[in-house]
């Protein structure tokens, strides 16, 4: 099989989690793959500037404050000492082992990495500008975009400050600021938010919306914002942001709205996380039969190709949601698209992580989506008061919830929140992919004591059979 | 009074079929009885009669779609110029995406039914809320989207598998069926569509023998079960290697015949025998008379002759008219003679079946075999007109061509060939010259599991004598 594809040249532009993925797998497709991105190897925004920096420094937050907690069973610390450059050090050793891995793994399949950027000429030619000043152009039978997002800004308040920070200045971690505003109460401003106020830094959040995590299900980002209230020292919602000023000691901040008489003051530093949008520009798309949305998108079919037929697009480039893990899925699927394979990306369940403490994960249909789309479901929840592993972690805060077909009994989505949701949400997927009904996931025993039992125990409670929670049986 | 028209049930084992015209556009004004659509099931195209007169304000199908036995296909304004129309028209994406839910329910049942859930989803988690101990007050999804787009807020849709346009969202849908990745894939593999898969798990999960189960169904055009055979199917190689290539699926038709035809040459051990039967008497005697049977609207063909001949045959020779039945070890023998005609038509061949020949006169058969021809290549034939043959004959004489071996049309046992006639010179013994004869050659495959050589040479000898002197059929 691998023969066949020998002859098809194959080049990736973007080396982020979807791009070195399609071009693993093309490479052992039998493809000749090449890799390009300006970096010295694979990893993109995720690795180099996303996921793994921040999933590192959201550790060293984690220890800080389960240190804390321990107060409270008898275990006092004493106040811990912060060195920015040492955690900076640890963060990028991280980050450098695993990029190199992945060098090492697309040398090993002969995957050609060129440093530098790539521009369409036309349909199938490239005109890549590399690292060392010289430009190439080459041609290839297929080509995928995997260029995938940057940080958006919000027009007006793009100050020209060093005290104004984007997600990727705030993982760089130059200092441990007194003080600072984060702007966008979504999951980059909670996550990067929470790993600075662990640091021992001021963290007020402005979000415009009435609740943090806007679109995610209430009842869960109750269960964070609790948390977080203690953690940061104001939460503004229903507030925007009118005026930034750049001044000696930091920029001067007004606001607009219910937060705004309070808050207005001086922040060492602001991040502004309010989202990310796709980076199709600047890549000769013109050049092409690429179409693009409204909203920056390359449109894409179901095998990820776009409207022109030797290009593919995928990742945040190709549309929502942007995360890694669905980059990574539709790389694969795009590469044995090219390879002749009949499949298409179709996912039942594309797990979302929000990595704060405690962690909100969900997956599948979500009861906000059910409720606005009118479907019918039963929801089920356990709360985590009744679990023996959450009270024994002293995090009793959690809540699991199943969204469930009424008729069919099978599991449409899961939501959890509580300390290590991003890793019990795996579960859900592999149950709403499977289309495991809640008795097959009632049914199907859970190691004692785990958190994990949550997720069982929240299936029985469907039939008002749950062990450890009792809830009279309601006719509905 | 808005009025559903729904598809009827069109014939016995008849469950679904896909939309292969849509006859009427939204606002048309229809007649009662007036086709809307044409459906083509596994056996026959079908017209889709209105059951209503009025304003069609509402069309839920188009051309390609798979539609269920008693699926709403329009809703027929019956006062004419109905206000509604307007208000309708949103909703048919939703319809189509989930049709099995919509079928039976009522529309306005429906949408109450729809505005319960929202209002009883809504109720719950307000409840549910409270008991949650949530400090947050509800607040309607709608309201924070509408917020002004000051937007500094993480897009609310960045973290959910939210859909983006009115076509992607039926896409979703669609991919609500439950089953797992590895049997989506297969389905896919295979060329059947996993929605419309029925699956025997619990809540409706379709398992990989489902799959299997349907698309061998498919193939057999719904008849029984195949002998384990269809495994192991050579790859085909890539024909675009060597040129320009274009793929169309198989028609519903041509998959029928295909899967019917491999089924028959792969089980039943053929052999043909091959004959020739002087007909010059006949065609004086079909000259003479085809006015007469002209005026009555039919046709009188060497075909309907043959007919009435071949029911003398089966009469005399009831093997030809049975089946065999390897698992009871039973053959089966049938008490009427209903012959079936092989009919050339756009869509390929089709075989419509003439009931109790035996019992109907040359001149009856002549006028039916016409108008079932007719309706055949019209599209107008009914399901159960091509079921329930016992012999069939396939007349290739109006193209041309000497000899040909027919497949048996399983579980029939055998098929008689027929070719072109033309005139030849056979010797005469008495007068000792050559004279012109007309001569019909003339083919008999059939299923030596059941019947012999020399029964098959038998029975296509006395239907040669038959033609030669049709006395003979009241002779014995």
């Amino acid at each position: 099989m691998a023969d066949k594809n020998k002859s098809i040249k194959l080049a990736i532009v973007g080396g982020g989690p979807g791009g070195y993925a399609a071009a693993f797998l093309a490479a052992d497709l039998g493809m000749q793959v090449t890799l390009i991105d300006p970096e010295k190897n694979p990893g993109g925004v995720c690795l180099y500037r996303g996921c793994i920096p921040s999933k590192t420094l959201l550790h060293v937050a984690k220890v800080v404050n389960d240190a804390a907690d321990a107060k409270e069973w008898g275990v006092s610390f004493n106040k811990p000492g912060f060195n920015a450059k040492k955690i900076r050090g640890w963060k990028d050793e991280v980050v450098e082992k695993l990029t190199g891995g992945l060098g090492e793994l697309g040398r090993l399949r002969k995957v050609e990495h060129v440093r530098g950027t790539a521009k369409f000429k036309n349909g199938t030619t490239l005109i890549i500008s590399k690292k060392d000043g010289s430009t190439d152009s080459m041609s290839y039978d297929k080509i995928i975009i995997a260029t995938g997002s940057e940080p958006t800004v919000i027009p007006g308040l793009d100050i020209d400050s060093p005290n104004l920070l984007n997600s990727t200045t705030a993982l760089d971690l130059e200092n441990i600021p007194k003080s600072m505003l984060v702007i966008g109460g979504g999951y980059i401003g909670l996550e990067l938010g929470t790993v600075y106020a662990a640091l021992g830094t001021k963290v007020s959040v402005v979000e415009m919306t009435p609740s943090l995590l806007p679109g995610v299900d209430k009842d869960m980002v109750s269960v964070l914002s609790k948390r977080l209230k203690g953690m940061f020292e104001s939460i503004m919602l229903n507030t925007t942001v009118s005026e930034m000023r750049e001044q000696k000691n930091g920029i001067k901040v007004s606001f607009e709205g219910q937060g705004a008489e309070k808050k207005a003051g001086i922040y060492e530093k602001v991040l502004m996380a309010v989202g990310r949008k796709p980076k199709s520009k600047d890549l000769g798309l013109e050049n092409t039969q690429v179409e693009v949305d409204d909203k920056g998108f390359i449109k894409v079919d179901q095998t990820r190709r776009t409207s022109d037929p030797n290009i593919y697009a995928i990742g945040d480039v190709a549309g929502e949601p942007m995360l890694a893990h669905k980059a990574t899925h539709e790389g694969r699927v795009a590469a044995e698209v090219i390879a002749g394979h009949d499949v298409i990306y179709e996912p039942r369940a594309i797990p979302a992580v929000v990595f704060t403490d405690p962690e909100i994960a969900w997956c599948g249909l979500t009861q906000t989506e059910a409720r606005g789309k009118g479907i019918d479901v039963k929801i089920v929840k356990f709360p985590w008061a009744a679990s023996g592993r959450a009270l024994t972690l002293g995090r009793n805060d959690g809540l699991t919830k199943l969204v469930v077909d009424p008729e069919t009994e099978r599991i449409l989505g899961v939501g959890i929140a509580g300390a290590g949701a991003g890793e019990l949400i795996a579960e859900g997927v592999l149950a709403v992919e499977m289309a495991a009904t809640v008795t097959d996931v009632g049914m199907s025993i859970h190691p004692h004591p785990t958190l994990s039992e949550t997720v069982m125990e929240a299936a029985e409670l469907f039939h008002s059979h749950s062990t450890h929670y009792w809830r009279p049986k309601r006719k509905s | 009074m808005i009025k559903e028209i729904k598809i009827p049930e069109i014939g016995e084992s008849v469950d679904s079929g896909e939309v292969v015209a849509v006859l009427v556009s939204k606002g048309d004004m229809v007649e009662k009885d007036q086709p809307l659509i044409e459906v083509e099931t596994e056996k026959a195209v079908v017209e889709i009669p209105s059951t209503e007169a009025g304003k069609v304000t509402e069309l839920s199908v188009s051309e390609g779609d798979s539609v269920k036995i008693g699926q709403v296909i329009a809703r027929v304004d019956t006062e004419g110029e109905g206000e509604e129309a307007g208000q309708e028209a949103p909703e048919p994406e939703e319809e189509e995406a989930q049709p099995e839910k919509e079928e039976k329910a009522e529309k306005e049942k429906a949408e109450e039914k729809e505005d319960k859930a929202k209002e009883k989803a809504k109720k719950k988690e307000e409840q549910e809320e409270e008991e949650a101990e949530a400090e947050e007050k509800e607040e309607p999804e709608e309201e924070e989207e509408k917020k002004k787009p000051a937007a500094k807020k993480e897009e609310p849709e960045k973290k959910k598998p939210a859909p983006k346009k009115k076509a992607e969202e039926k896409e979703e849908e669609k991919q609500l069926a439950p089953a797992a990745p590895s049997v989506r894939r297969l389905a896919r593999e295979l060329g059947a569509d996993i929605n419309l898969i029925p699956g025997s798990g619990p809540g409706g999960r379709i398992s990989l023998e489902d799959v299997k189960r349907y698309v061998r169904h498919i193939i057999e055009g719904g008849r029984a079960s195949m002998p384990e055979a269809a495994e192991g199917i050579k790859e085909m190689p890539d024909f675009s290697r060597w040129g320009e290539i274009t793929r169309k699926p198989l028609s519903k038709v041509r998959s029928i015949i295909a899967g019917g035809t491999a089924q028959s040459w792969s089980l039943i051990p053929h052999v043909t025998q091959f004959d020739k039967a002087d007909i010059t008497e006949l065609e004086n005697f079909r000259r003479k008379y085809s006015k007469m049977v002209e005026k009555e609207g039919g046709k009188l063909t060497v075909t309907a002759i043959l007919l009435k001949v071949i029911a003398a045959a089966l009469k005399k020779y009831p093997r030809f008219n049975a089946s065999i039945d390897p698992q009871k070890g039973e053959i089966i023998y049938k008490e009427y003679y209903n012959i079936g005609m092989a009919v050339d038509t756009d869509r390929g061949l089709l075989v419509p079946v003439i009931r109790g020949v035996d019992k109907k006169s040359i001149f009856d058969l002549s006028v039916e075999l016409l108008e079932l021809a007719d309706r055949t290549r019209d599209k107008k034939v009914m399901p159960d007109e091509l079921e329930g043959g016992t012999f069939t004959i396939s007349n290739q004489g109006g193209i041309g061509g000497t000899d040909f071996t027919p497949i048996v049309f399983w579980p029939q046992v055998s098929i008689l060939g027929v070719s072109r006639a033309s005139k030849q010179p056979v010797f005469d013994e008495e007068e000792g010259t050559f004279k012109p004869r007309i001569i019909l050659p003339l083919s008999l495959s059939y299923d030596h599991r059941i019947i012999d050589g020399a029964d098959a040479a038998r029975f296509l000898k006395w239907v040669s004598e038959a033609l030669e002197h049709p006395l003979l059929l009241d002779f014995e």
